[in-house]
């Protein structure tokens, strides 16, 4: 009965202590902190002999582009690969996780992962999350089983579908799908169909913007097409430069790379006590 | 984001017909396709008709996550239990353990569900289980948004002791006619049907379901539409 609690180690989740007391700062008028979210325009969909995934590359923080090349779309297992829409921290610890987790699952089993693996671990996750975590995926990977393509919403439902969409910029994308796709498409049909709903993102929708990630996956095989299409290149750079204020006294406008710094000794002794 | 492109960050719901019938012999489960987030179709040709076992199969309807996990549970609970009895489960056993995760969790989840099957002790049997966890055995059950629309053509056209292919057009002309009135349901219509001999499942698009009042022919493009001769004004 004495009231000195004993000391628990932090059962993990979310901590809704602070939800009141926010409440009553927002309400007296105090910003809340905006959440760096990528706008987002990702879509999947299924080929002739496997799937392709492709997203933009722009993350949002509020108004302001915080990073105009992120990658969005994340390594799940060698087989597996998934992109993430909504708050860019939660798609990243979401896939970390679960990627780690399939990594134990091989070590275990012996087996390449398979992709409704992933599904049912993502899936669980965010459903016990009530969907607070947000984290908007389109998950996709061929193993043993075949091509597969799900879409796993915040609140932990999951469609599975020959092509699908996610994200802000997911209705201009899908009305690109919805026009052109058919089945049995070849690599390079479905690559450029890909890139067209991408760039249809890209270009009509505020949220999504900058560059086309494109990941082909195929029975034992992935590409990661970094960058595939620049479809926003800077076209504008001025001679000037960076102007400083009078005042500033500039030392040294070098930028030296770390990697120079580092000697690297080929060979060297084995490591010994 | 832009809430004008419709709320997408709303939970996904499943706006739904669902329909569960009972013929002569086994049952009959019918459903639309449409899954919708706020104002946005996220799946236009979902299933709705999940399996639990060989013999039972479950409808689903409301919160798409809920019903999802819901049924996951239960289908994980049946294969024990299975094999425990060393024989297939019982429609009244399977209903019953839906009841028992949708009572238990009445304050967390939102999914109404139909649950049809056929066992050899009682044959075809189908079990409404809507929102709050009450368990009602049936000899058809309605559901989701579009079942409104429903209630009264089921209060006419239900009879006892249909024929299967009866009970399946039945099924179909029901969800067909919600679908044309109801916002948050169309797509495909999809059946399964269940009795002693197994399983059948049937898909009909929507091009083959019949039309109703002031419903268009499907068209290829609007101006085939635009061609014809505008119709008279509204004249009192």
């Amino acid at each position: 009965m004495s009231t000195a609690a004993i000391e628990m180690p932090p059962k993990g989740g979310f901590s809704f202590d602070l939800c009141k007391r926010n409440k009553m700062l927002a309400a007296k008028g105090l910003k809340q902190p905006s959440f760096l979210k990528t706008g987002t325009t990702i879509v999947g969909l299924i080929f002739k002999d496997g799937v392709i995934l492709g997203a933009d590359t722009r993350a949002t923080a509020g108004p302001i582009v915080a990073d105009k090349n992120c990658e969005k779309i994340h390594y799940m297992a060698p087989n597996i690969y998934c992109c993430g829409a909504g708050t860019a921290a939660d798609t990243e610890a979401v896939t970390d996780m679960v990627s780690s987790q399939l990594k134990l699952h091989r070590y275990h089993t012996g087996r390449e992962s398979r992709v409704v693996t992933a599904l049912s671990l993502l899936k669980s996750h965010l459903f016990s999350y009530q969907g607070h975590v947000s984290a908007a995926l389109v998950l996709g990977g061929v193993d043993v089983t075949g091509p597969h393509l799900h879409t796993i919403y915040p609140h932990g439902s999951t469609d599975t579908l020959p092509y699908a969409t996610m994200g802000s910029g997911s209705l201009a994308a899908m009305a690109v799908f919805e026009s052109k796709y058919r089945e049995g498409l070849s690599r390079d049909e479905g690559v450029n169909l890909v890139a067209e709903a991408i760039c249809s993102g890209i270009f009509n929708d505020l949220g999504s913007g900058s560059n086309v990630d494109i990941c082909v996956i195929t029975q034992g095989n992935q590409e990661y097409l970094r960058n595939h299409l620049l479809p926003n290149p800077r076209t504008y750079i001025s001679e000037k430069g960076y102007s400083f204020s009078k005042k500033t006294e500039v030392l040294l406008t070098k930028i030296t790379p770390l990697r120079e710094m580092v000697d690297v000794i080929e060979g060297g002794d084995a490591m010994e006590e | 984001m832009d809430t004008k492109a419709g709320d997408l960050d709303a939970p996904h719901s499943m706006g739904t017909t669902i329909i569960g019938v009972t013929y002569n012999g086994g049952v009959v489960l019918g459903a639309d396709s449409r899954t919708s987030t706020g104002m946005y179709v996220a799946n236009r040709a979902s299933d709705k008709i999940t399996q639990l076992t060989d013999n039972v199969y479950l409808c689903r309807s409301g919160s798409a996550a809920d019903s999802q996990i819901v049924s996951d549970y239960v289908r994980y609970f049946l294969h024990q239990h299975t094999i425990q009895l060393g024989q297939p489960a019982t429609v009244k056993v399977a209903a019953n353990l839906v009841r028992l995760l949708s009572y238990n969790n009445k304050n967390m989840l939102q999914t109404g569900l139909i649950i049809g099957g056929w066992d050899k002790y009682e044959g075809g049997k189908i079990f409404g289980i809507p929102l709050g966890g009450t368990i009602l055995e049936l000899p058809f059950a309605i559901g989701g948004s579009g079942s409104s629309y429903l209630y009264g053509f089921f209060d006419q056209v239900w009879k006892e002791g249909m024929t299967r292919e009866e009970a399946e057009q039945l099924v179909v002309k029901a969800v067909s006619l919600a679908i044309a009135r109801d916002g948050a349901s169309g797509g495909v219509v999809r059946t399964v049907t269940i009795n002693s001999e197994g399983v059948t499942r049937k898909f009909y698009p929507g091009d083959t379901l019949p039309l109703w009042h002031e419903e268009l022919e499907p068209q290829n493009s609007l101006l085939d539409i635009l061609s014809a001769p505008s119709p008279d004004p509204m004249v009192s």
